[in-house]
């Protein structure tokens, strides 16, 4: 398997990372040279194995409907790039 | 200032010195190599020395525990209420937190002042500490290389005697690789042992968080503070309290030690293949029967790591949008354009790399070829290490495969500082403890890392045969000759 450079274009739009053209030439190389070491996991059969999540066997815990944290908006806002009215403020979405 | 937290503990206790007094000294230190070694993100003396009171007060009052007054450095990885807390990463070179990790709670309430926050690999991503946005660590033992990462400034602070302790975190070998190329003791629990709550996460279902101290024995106090049940992590583990420290002194006689042909093969050589073959001499010594196990899929941990972290990295740092908190790009157009250039500034490239890496393994299409693949080779690595546990108590092998290598020399190949965590990241796979302690120098005089592993919740008993060795040799209490040190 190798990477195009349309295909590393393509995965930065997925995980919006903004890439001008000099780098996408340098992330094809290194990621096709990850790519390589992650290849030799296709060297095992693994038909039949469970796929493992997680290293213990957990199960989601549940508590009871109750409000049990404090309003902390303010602290929390106070760190916030942009704020207004209690609302985080981001631009422009629907016209 | 080569005192462990066991005999800092004894000092207090004694009255032969007070909380106030020890954080000055360390702070004055920390003051006087920082500038050179670039462990510290931040350093906050009013607030150490305010804790360091408060500290003093608590004994006075006999309430203090056995740490008490204590002081510790804290991984930048750790939410701490009012203290800046960057990751390592400019994305959060702007973020007071509003709150404490549990890890932190857990440390305030035993009176352990905090010395500040210790520099680190961007998000927890490196082994070398080169990819902190706050500039790399020097390693004390050469100031031409590397401390190891992700804990970096955790490591390198131990081991020039900026601080008695600090914690760390491990995802892949980000405590043990750091704590052997700094020479140093370094402990990753069974995953679920020590609340993730404000830790924050990079790959969730292998993170952990641990000690770093000079001692085995100062990392089995440690841990009984930061271990318990934590409701708001949801993969805490509600188990019985127990005393990490109960197995320090039983003696090796009987104890069968499993020796991976897998890790002992040409990869390994040199003087880190002495020092290993000596530690396991010394082990027989006392009592210790050594047994060959097998480890099949080992050879293949690195691949499925370098798949399992990043997808999961990818869905974790998607929180950083420039929204909530943290950096904002200052100029945009819209909202997309904002997050693009929000994350193609605030996140160095080794994170971008990773994030990059996951999103694709997780597209339509790749999923099964890559994710679950990875995923069922985390199970055969876990059932090699469940199988190999049938014939051993634990598990020894060299920690890293080279002592600290030069700061640059890996940069320019990702896939060559991956392999830095070749006899690491196995164990974060299948969720078991291990730990790294020192056990001898190169020909250069840079330390060398022993790697135990523990079956499921053994930490006591591998922390008893790394005492019973600690005992009987004087590798870990080697330090660095720092500048101005007498």
């Amino acid at each position: 398997m190798s990477l195009s450079a349309e295909d590393v274009k393509r995965i930065a739009k997925l995980a919006r990372i903004r890439v001008n053209e000099d780098e996408v030439v340098a992330y094809q190389s290194q990621l096709n040279g990850i790519f390589g070491l992650i290849e030799q996991m296709q060297s095992v059969d693994t038909a039949g194995i469970a796929p493992m999540s997680h290293a213990q066997d957990l199960f989601q815990r549940l508590r009871a409907d109750e409000v049990i944290e404090p309003d902390r908006r303010a602290a929390f806002q106070a760190i916030a790039p942009q704020t207004e009215n209690g609302l985080y403020l981001v631009p422009k979405v629907i016209e | 200032m080569n005192a462990t937290l066991k005999s800092l503990s004894t000092t207090l206790a004694a009255g032969k010195a007070s909380s106030v007094e020890l954080c000055q000294d360390y702070l004055a230190r920390i003051q006087a190599l920082n500038v050179s070694l670039n462990a510290f993100i931040s350093v906050d003396a009013d607030k150490t020395l305010a804790e360091a009171r408060a500290a003093d007060a608590l004994r006075a009052s006999g309430q203090g525990g056995l740490l008490t007054g204590a002081p510790i450095a804290h991984k930048d990885i750790f939410c701490a209420e009012g203290w800046l807390t960057t990751c390592g990463s400019k994305m959060l070179s702007n973020f007071i937190s509003p709150y404490d990790a549990h890890v932190i709670e857990r440390f305030k309430a035993a009176g352990m002042p905090c010395l500040g926050k210790t520099n680190m690999d961007e998000f927890a991503m490196g082994s070398s500490n080169e990819t902190s946005f706050y500039g790399p660590v020097r390693n004390p033992w050469d100031a031409e290389r590397v401390p190891g990462g992700s804990s970096g400034g955790s490591a390198a602070c131990v081991a020039a005697r900026m601080a008695p302790a600090a914690t760390g975190t491990d995802t892949g070998g980000s405590i043990r690789q750091p704590a052997a190329l700094c020479g140093i003791t370094g402990l990753k629990p069974t995953y679920g042992v020590v609340s993730r709550y404000g830790m924050i996460a990079f790959a969730s279902s292998l993170d952990q968080g641990g000690p770093m101290a000079q001692t085995a024995e100062d990392c089995a106090l440690l841990l009984n503070v930061m271990a318990g049940f934590d409701a708001r992590d949801s993969t805490s583990l509600e188990r019985p309290k127990e005393d990490y420290a109960r197995g320090l002194n039983q003696p090796l006689a009987g104890l069968r030690i499993g020796l991976p042909r897998e890790f002992f093969g040409p990869g390994l050589v040199g003087d880190t293949a002495k020092a290993v073959e000596e530690a396991i001499a010394q082990l027989r010594k006392l009592g210790a029967e050594t047994v060959e196990v097998g480890l099949p899929n080992s050879n293949l941990s690195v691949a499925a790591y370098y798949v399992l972290a990043p997808a999961e990295a990818s869905s974790n740092l998607s929180r950083f949008d420039g929204v909530r908190y943290g950096y904002r790009t200052p100029e945009y157009r819209d909202l997309t354009d904002m997050y693009e250039k929000t994350r193609a500034e605030g996140f160095g490239s080794e994170v971008k790399r990773r994030i990059m890496i996951g999103s694709y393994v997780l597209s339509h299409g790749y999923y099964d070829a890559y994710y679950i693949q990875a995923q069922r080779l985390r199970r055969l690595i876990a059932n090699d290490f469940s199988a190999a546990f049938q014939q051993c108590d634990v598990i020894l092998s060299p920690t890293a495969p080279t002592t600290a290598f030069k700061l640059g020399e890996k940069t320019a190949d990702p896939v060559e500082m991956y392999l830095s965590d070749i006899y690491t990241i196995a164990v974060n796979l299948a969720g078991l403890p291990g730990m790294s302690l020192p056990c001898g120098f190169d020909a250069r005089g840079l330390p060398i890392g022993l790697q135990l592993i523990g079956n499921y919740f053994d930490e006591a008993r591998m922390l008893g045969v790394a005492h019973q060795y600690q005992l009987a040799t004087d590798w870990h209490q080697r330090r660095p000759a720092m500048e101005g040190d007498a």
